[in-house]
């Protein structure tokens, strides 16, 4: 039978008991006999919580992680309240203070940190103890020693205004004492936050009742056989009946180097939490990696995780590659975070910054390459979990950087991917919910392409498409594999937009399948093809090779395919405007091909729906009215207020505006649909602020374009392009940016998206400026689109394809 | 109508009867269903979509999507690849096989005889 090896730690404490709660997880139970060396006479505790401990809010026992019992149950020999003092490496013993021999296979050195005591006369006693009143903050002994301390005092000063000196103040406050907190730098939590930061924390400190002194060198402390002040290097003094220290931490390496493992700042490790010593391993704040030592309770969790994979061989690949510094705390009351770098460093760090001093809210970000690399936040931390993923993670950031401080407009991101509830849909099109997302992360597909592909998240209206790609970096831990198809304009020819135009004009390429042969080895793809139809369509105009097989359905009949197979019918109506003979018109269609639903659309037009595709020819006859090309991925139609005609408080003529814009733009292809809206005032009644492209009467004669738009899945107000004085000059520049876009634009990408993109100075600069120096052509390839222009409804008249329109057709014998 | 006993058959529209083994049926020329389309039939009340690929392939398939009955011979056909085009579901029309959603679908024997004629093979068609 296989004996067992023996583990022992030299360390109880948070990092030492984790590790071993790791190994346990790991069946590593059945592989070691573990023994566990402990100072303090207890189990494993939260020392995180003594503040709450010595504030009153926790009692003793709240805090406890591991207590005996777990021990027991797992088999675990603790020698509480047993010291290790050396370990005899050749013979792999431990010897305990009192010299009795505990014999290892495996050692983990987990002894932890300790206070420093800053040099200063008075700290003792002859005997060596500490003055009475004299107290650090480390140990649950310690807490209690303040606590009964404190009984009946007045004045306590704590020496050091980091993080666990203002935890200490907070505790203190709560015995009643009047409390001094004294710090040798020149703002509180320099670790944490910078000047600014650290000020507006200082107020908010003394608000609650705390003096802060700062600059402030402890030189002495005064009193004969008890604490009753402190002298200062300044010369100052202050009355106190107890002082806590808390100067920071040192790592307890002692016992390494008494062994002769090397040590620096700390106990040297690699990656695997080894030692020098293929057989100790040290972890925690007594460990230090690649120049790092830590002493926040994260980064020790993972080290936890990979000694364990390691030392039970569950994973010999496991490695540590340190850990980036996040903390989100509450000082008093007050709410921090911070993450990474206090201050910029390289002059290109870009630097975020909100301050609100009075309200005590304080944000920085330090951006450098658009990933985040240090933060705090101060008051309002309501941003810190996003933001601490994406520093974690290296994420890029959005490029609005007013959104990565403050909830805007979008439902708040307050919950992170680990908060989210499994079963949250996403995608609310397709019913797919962030834990189907993670499973398909799981089963290998490693970029967000590939699970869009495979769950169907994102393929609906898109509008949580970035939500998805989110989920699946995090899923992935930021180890994403980059689907280069994700730059192509369409996924089965590997080119970019520009690429693929560049290619198609140099082949001469005016079909669909031409651009297969040419550009993708003959392999047709068949999600392909109506990005590529559009694309030539846009290129050559008349010119196009016409292959129906490459359009979608709709574009190959014209009309929009309903969920039972019938289509809609939306003929033309320019600006909305109809007529009593045309509506008696489409009323009698209505009636003769038995329309079962006839219903008027969000852009002003008559929808005939329910029309079997063996009818469309002879609907669309006699209708007698062009196609409103409801169906395609181009423009659509151009809807308009009443204008000035009518309306008492019309500025412009929107309606005749609305004519010109139809008779100019139908018909074209383009990326995804394009809506337009023309109002005759501010009052926007035809919406055209939240359309791709919309023109608005100002006063003065002048009208305002606004472009990218949107009011579907996504809401967004356009952004001016530019404010003109004529109908021509609205045509003109709206005419040039929508041939910018189809140039432009993915596939099946908004307008809405496309502008916020390239962002509208770039677009303004293209389209106002000609910055690019191609206005004048994009100006000429909208006059042959115009030129192109040919009513389908009447095309299939002209020109009939046998059985087109048949839904289903007899056999021959 | 006529039948022998254990050996079912089928009589054409011609009137030639037929044992089911050697049952055909000409659908149509291949000229009617152009390059990368589809076109559904009526086979003595069962609808069947026929698709022509662009390399020339014919095949034949259910005429309606498992998923929600859309009507596939209206999909988009990249080689042998098909997306339904009412919920994106794709499929193999040469095989059947299901490439995105629940389940594939039925294909049925198919082919284009010398005279550029499509030729359904009647075996498990009808019941």
């Amino acid at each position: 039978m296989e004996t067992k090896r023996k583990l022992v730690l030299i360390g109880n404490g948070m990092a030492g008991a984790r590790t071993v709660e790791e190994i346990l997880a790991r069946g590593g139970g059945s592989q070691f006999d573990i023994t566990m060396f402990g100072d303090e006479p207890t189990g494993n505790y939260n020392r995180i919580l003594l503040s709450n401990v010595l504030n009153g809010s926790y009692k003793e026992d709240d805090i406890f992680l591991n207590p005996l019992a777990w021990y027991r149950e797992n088999n675990i020999r603790l020698l509480a309240g047993t010291r290790a003092a050396g370990i005899l490496r050749r013979a792999r013993l431990v010897f305990a203070e009192d010299g009795t021999p505990e014999p290892y296979d495996k050692l983990i050195i987990a002894t932890g940190s300790r206070p420093i005591l800053p040099p200063m006369d008075g700290l003792k006693m002859p005997d060596g103890a500490f003055k009475p009143g004299v107290f650090v903050f480390r140990t649950l002994e310690d807490c209690r020693g303040i606590a009964s301390y404190a009984e009946g005092k007045t004045t306590a000063a704590v020496i050091g205004g980091g993080l666990l000196g203002l935890e200490a103040a907070r505790g203190l406050q709560n015995f009643g004492l009047e409390v001094n907190v004294v710090h040798l730098a020149g703002h509180l939590m320099q670790q944490q936050l910078d000047a600014g930061a650290g000020a507006i924390l200082k107020t908010s400190m003394e608000k609650l009742g705390v003096r802060v002194l700062l600059n402030k060198n402890t030189t002495t402390i005064l009193g004969q056989d008890r604490v009753l002040g402190l002298r200062f290097a300044d010369g100052g003094t202050l009355e106190c009946d107890m002082v806590v220290i808390s100067a920071g931490i040192r790592p307890n390496w002692e016992i390494a180097a008494g062994c002769g493992l090397p040590i620096e700042r700390a106990i040297v490790v690699d990656d695997q939490m080894r030692t020098d010593d293929r057989d100790i391993y040290a972890v925690g704040e007594c460990a230090q990696h690649r120049g790092q030592t830590y002493g926040l309770v994260a980064p020790l969790w993972e080290q936890a995780k990979v000694l364990a994979d390691y030392i039970t061989g569950s994973n010999p690949q496991a490695a540590y590659h340190g850990s980036k510094v996040a903390t989100k705390l509450k000082v008093m009351g007050v709410e921090v975070a911070s993450m990474g770098i206090v201050e910029p460093r390289d002059s290109d760090d870009e630097v975020v910054q909100f301050s609100e001093p009075k309200r005590g809210t304080y944000k920085k970000l330090i951006i450098r390459e658009g990933r985040l690399v240090g933060g705090i936040l101060l008051g309002d931390i309501s941003k810190a979990a996003y933001l601490m993923q994406a520093f974690d993670r290296n994420t890029p950031l959005p490029d609005e950087r007013l959104r990565l401080l403050f909830d805007i407009g979008d439902p708040p991101k307050q919950v992170t991917f680990e908060e989210m509830n499994a079963a949250t849909q996403i995608c609310n099109c397709n019913g797919v919910s962030k834990g189907t997302i993670v499973a398909c992360v799981r089963n290998g597909k490693r970029n967000a392409k590939a699970v869009m592909d495979a769950t169907r998240a994102g393929m609906g209206c898109g509008s949580c498409k970035s939500m998805v790609t989110e989920i699946v970096e995090w899923a992935c831990g930021g180890q994403t594999e980059e689907d280069p198809s994700v730059h192509y304009y369409v996924p089965g020819v590997p080119l970019t937009k520009p690429e693929l135009i560049r290619a198609i004009r140099e082949h001469n390429l005016r079909s669909v399948s031409a651009v297969f042969d040419y550009l993708a080895g003959g392999k047709e793809d068949a999600a392909s093809k109506p990005g590529l139809a559009s694309l030539l369509k846009t290129l050559w105009h008349e010119e196009y090779e016409d292959e129906r097989d490459a359009r979608f359905i709709n574009e190959r009949v014209h009309a929009n395919i309903q969920k039972d197979g019938t289509f809609s019918v939306v003929p033309q109506m320019p600006g909305g405007i109809t007529s009593p003979a045309q509506l008696r018109c489409i009323a009698d269609v209505a009636d003769r091909y038995r329309v079962p639903l006839v219903k008027l659309t969000g852009g002003q037009r008559i929808d005939l729906l329910g029309v079997r595709k063996d009818d469309l020819p002879n609907v669309w006859r006699d209708l007698d009215m062009p196609s409103g090309y409801a169906y395609g991925k181009s423009y659509r139609t151009c809807k308009s207020c009443v204008g000035s005609d009518f309306c008492r408080f019309g500025l412009g003529d929107s309606i005749s505006l609305a004519l010109k814009i139809e008779q100019e733009f139908q018909g074209f292809d383009s990326p995804h649909k394009m809506k337009l809206a023309t109002a005759g005032c501010p009052r926007n009644c035809s919406e055209a602020m939240v359309k791709d492209l919309g023109a608005v009467a100002v006063e003065g004669g002048k009208w305002e374009i606004y472009i990218g738009g949107a009011a579907g899945s996504s809401v967004r107000k356009g952004d001016v392009l530019c404010t003109v004085d004529s109908h021509e000059e609205v045509l003109r520049y709206m005419g040039r940016f929508i041939q910018y876009y189809r140039e432009n634009a993915k596939y099946l990408e908004r307008t809405y998206r496309f502008v916020q993109r390239l962002g509208i100075a770039k677009i303004r600069a293209v389209v106002m400026e000609d910055s690019e120096g191609i206005a004048e052509r994009l100006d000429r390839e909208i006059a042959a689109s115009k030129a192109a222009y040919k009513d389908p409804w009447k095309e299939v008249w002209a020109a009939p394809v046998a059985n087109r329109y048949s839904s289903l057709l007899p056999v021959l014998s | 109508m006529g039948g022998t006993r254990g050996k079912p058959i089928l009589i054409t529209p011609a009137g030639a009867v037929m044992t089911r083994n050697m049952a055909e049926l000409t659908l149509c020329p291949l000229s009617a269903i152009p390059p990368g389309e589809g076109r559904n039939f009526d086979v003595r009340g069962e609808k069947i979509a026929v698709f022509r690929t662009r390399s020339g392939g014919v095949f034949a398939v259910q005429a309606t999507c498992p998923h929600r009955g859309g009507p596939l011979s209206d999909g988009l056909l990249g080689g042998t690849r098909l997306i339904c085009p009412l919920h994106a579901w794709k499929f193999d029309v040469s095989t059947g096989d299901v490439l995105f959603g629940d389940c594939g679908i039925r294909t049925y024997p198919v082919h284009v005889d010398d005279s550029a004629q499509i030729v359904l093979h009647l075996d498990g068609v009808v019941r």
